[in-house]
């Protein structure tokens, strides 16, 4: 008889003892209460707290092959000054750029409380040797930058081996210091929600500081119910060691309408705490503006056209 | 320090998200101040009326008949008239066309049905528009496509329409209620009497509009309204049928006034459902699932499961799992898009309600209500949960038909069927694991009509509905649905 496979290292997560287990996901009903969740009716002064919200959350993002210091340094006064024309509209969290723009997006946001996230770890596949990762985030850590969106392996994910996705985590959280890390599952990659559960508490037992769905490479990003599997696993985790990690929800949210309904489904499934920027954000890009042309919206009562909005 | 540092420093820290209110409109919805009995496609002025209210205000909404024992003999003399000249003989594609007319009708005045039912019977809008409304039009639309296949249906039987149906329904699903009863009977050729529930007439008044709008024959449906005395008079009166939907002790009472009658008889009556949680269940969908399953409608289900059954082994991660879910539910407004828990029905139910909690905290049974803001005025239970309930408390035994929930704990699965059988009841039981050799076998041992695995509460029109034992017997929806209102060679 053939030797059972030993258990792989690392598995047995720190706080897996105190989880009853990683448990698994109904498909059927998780679709369905975040179905119901996103029919909740967010009107006047519901909204425009979501939506400013929404802005203080929002983590600006570029990451494209033909980004350069000079669209970089528009996307970050942007992020400084989402809407020159109404001043109490606040900034926004952070801007996300690849590691070389770090320098011309810290240059930019200097003292305006603008955080700089840089993504790392052979972004956006994670399909490099350890030590090239691990060099890379050191690297944007030295530059100066605040915060790290690193990919998981999901070549080893899929295969089986969570020893090595774990450790990986590990050994970049040791790389990143004080840094915040924010570990990205890639979950249109995962296949189902048992894995997006078992990879989010994976990145959390690991030291994640937050989870993310997505890199936004892929069609497939942050539904709805995937951020309810992941939010349920940050609960347990909450609910069982004490331990609060954020959630940043990336690719796929191009209107104000997507934002407000995740929102509704962290305020209901986390409650108020959750609605911080230090343990909430949007990744996104085309979502800003949107959100700006529903602020003034709801501030003017008309819309207007999408000219008297910035692009950068 | 820049300004806009400044400005973000005074920048309010959000303490809460409270949701401003966000009604559906009332306008959509015109109430006449006074509604007499249809008979035969007319109004017929009442000889006495009573008081329809809105549950979640007490408001008086309208005026409706209390029909008298006469004014219920003329509706089952005016039926009989429309069975015996045309309605039976009308060729099963004909009888199709009206029921497909309804149906769209139905589906065109959704929104105006949803919050007249809203209105009168204190449940959510969100159910009524996404529960009630989409499904009594489905109901209409399945049997619409049986009407002209009943020989397909039941091939070498020579099916026959029995003749008059006299119809009972209750206050928990008013117009859905009504579309189980009237779809099946039109398609298999039957003509109808049908009663409201005494507190919840509006919706059947305001389809007789639906019933002139697709042009039905006049007196193929008749309704009156009333309590529990026109039922009563209609249970009596010379019906071929009685299909009565509503509480175990009444049922009973049907079932011995019609003993040795000859009129056929469908009972789909109370039910005291277990909802059964394997330690290997999807937890937080599980809790879904026993939220869903008691507090849905204000827990006014028939099937409502309201006793858990909770593996042992889990019984912690679940309960604080419950806990922290149900203070989530809003409860109010049913009109408000963002309510999750209505009115309760009338304020006899209310009382009753009061009283079995009462009875299951005396018992030793303990208790736990999320904090809660209820409305100063209408009738309101908070979200209820027992816990320590032994299978010998009212509580667990007796059907409460409101928000309350009594959980229970087992060891192995031979308990968990023993526990969940232990009822005089048997209408439904939810199954919850991921196992699904499991989920078969649990579905052979428990007995309930309807068993549902990894969801509850959940309904189709192909899929038949009712129960045994105390539970009743009959079944409504699907084929099976059909055979209660055809008599065979």
């Amino acid at each position: 008889m053939a030797q059972a496979p030993a258990l792989p290292t690392g598995f047995e997560l720190p706080l897996e003892p105190r989880l009853p287990r990683i448990g698994s996901i109904d498909q059927v009903a998780v679709e369905e209460r975040a179905a119901t969740l996103a029919k909740r009716s967010i009107k006047r002064d519901s909204k425009v707290f979501a939506l400013e919200l929404a802005v203080r959350m929002t983590d600006l993002t570029t990451l494209e092959g033909a980004d350069t210091p000079g669209k970089v340094a528009a996307l970050a006064s942007k992020a400084v000054r989402p809407d020159p024309s109404d001043a109490s509209v606040p900034s926004v969290a952070a801007v996300c750029v690849y590691p070389n723009l770090v320098p011309t997006a810290l240059e930019r946001v200097r003292g305006s409380g603008v955080k700089v996230a840089s993504v790392a770890t052979a972004f956006p596949s994670g399909q490099s040797p350890l030590e090239t990762k691990l060099d890379e985030v050191r690297w944007v850590v030295e530059q100066g930058a605040d915060e790290v969106d690193m990919v998981i392996d999901r070549g080893a994910f899929l295969a089986g081996r969570y020893a090595k996705v774990y450790d990986e985590i590990v050994r970049v959280k040791e790389a990143c210091g004080g840094t915040r890390l924010k570990v990205i599952l890639e979950t249109g990659e995962l296949g189902t929600y048992d894995n997006v559960r078992r990879a989010s508490l994976l990145a959390i037992a690991a030291g994640a500081d937050f989870i993310k769905t997505s890199t936004g490479k892929l069609p497939s990003a942050a539904t709805l119910p995937v951020a309810l599997v992941m939010l349920e696993a940050i609960r347990d985790v909450h609910e069982e060691t004490g331990k609060r990690v954020g959630f940043k929800p990336a690719g796929g949210i191009r209107n104000a309408k997507q934002a407000v309904q995740h929102l509704v489904l962290v305020h209901e499934t986390l409650g108020v705490d959750w609605l911080t920027p230090d343990l909430y954000r949007f990744g996104a890009s085309s979502l800003l503006n949107d959100i700006l042309m529903q602020l003034r919206k709801e501030k003017t009562g008309r819309y207007q056209s999408p000219d008297y909005f910035t692009i950068d | 320090m820049t300004e806009l540092e400044r400005k973000q420093d005074r920048a309010p820290i959000p303490s809460g998200w409270e949701y401003a209110t966000a009604p559906e409109s009332r306008e959509i919805v015109t109430l006449r101040e006074r509604y007499g009995h249809f008979v035969g496609g007319e109004w017929l002025e009442p000889a006495e009326t009573y008081t329809t209210i809105d549950p979640a205000s007490e408001e008086p909404l309208a005026e409706v008949g209390q029909a008298t024992e006469k004014e219920v003999q003329l509706a089952v003399r005016t039926a009989r008239d429309a069975f015996e000249n045309g309605w039976s003989a009308l060729p099963g594609s004909e009888r199709a066309k009206y029921l497909f007319r309804i149906a769209r009708i139905l589906q065109e005045r959704s929104r105006e049905f949803a919050v007249l039912e809203s209105l009168n019977g204190g449940k959510p809008i969100r159910e009524s528009r996404d529960v009630d409304l989409p499904l009594s039009a489905a109901h209409f639309f399945y049997y619409a496509g049986w009407a002209d296949k009943l020989e397909y249906a039941f091939p070498n039987r020579k099916p026959k329409p029995l003749g008059v149906a006299g119809q009972i329904i209750p206050w928990n699903f008013p117009l859905l209620m009504l579309a189980w009863k009237i779809a099946p009977a039109l398609a298999a050729g039957n003509t109808v009497v049908l009663k409201p529930a005494e507190t919840t007439p509006l919706s059947a008044l305001l389809f007789c509009d639906v019933l002139r709008q697709a042009e039905l024959p006049d007196g193929v449906v008749n309704i009156v309204t009333g309590d529990g005395r026109a039922g009563a008079a209609l249970v009596k009166s010379e019906v071929a049928k009685v299909a009565f939907t509503g509480s175990t002790e009444v049922g009973k009472a049907i079932q011995r006034e019609l003993a040795g009658t000859g009129k056929k008889l469908t009972l789909e009556l109370g039910g005291k459902a277990a909802n059964v949680i394997f330690d290997d269940a999807a937890l937080d969908q599980a809790v879904e699932g026993i939220v869903n399953g008691i507090y849905f409608n204000q827990g006014h289900v028939c099937c409502a499961g309201s006793r858990l059954l909770v593996q042992e082994s889990i019984y912690e991660p679940v309960i604080s799992k419950l806990k922290r879910r149900l203070a989530t539910l809003r409860v109010g407004d049913p009109l408000d898009k963002n309510t999750d828990v209505g009115a309760i029905n009338s304020r006899a139910q209310l009382d009753k309600i009061e009283e079995l909690v009462r009875s299951g905290e005396e018992e030793g049974a303990e208790i736990y209500q999320p904090p809660c803001r209820l409305p100063e005025k209408g009738y309101w239970f908070v979200p209820t949960v027992f816990t320590n309930v032994a299978q010998s408390y009212r509580i667990a035994q007796e059907e409460i038909f409101g928000p309350v929930l009594s959980v229970l704990t087992f060891r192995t699965p031979e308990e968990a069927v023993e526990k969940a059988n232990n009822t005089p009841y048997g209408l439904s039981a939810g199954v919850w694991t991921e196992k699904g050799s499991r989920i078969l076998s649990m579905a052979q041992r428990l007995r309930a009509g309807v068993i549902w695995a990894n969801t509850y509460n959940r309904f189709d029109p192909a899929s038949p509905f009712g129960g045994y034992r105390e539970s009743g017997f009959g079944r409504e929806g699907g084929l099976h649905g059909l055979e209660p209102y055809l008599e065979f060679e």
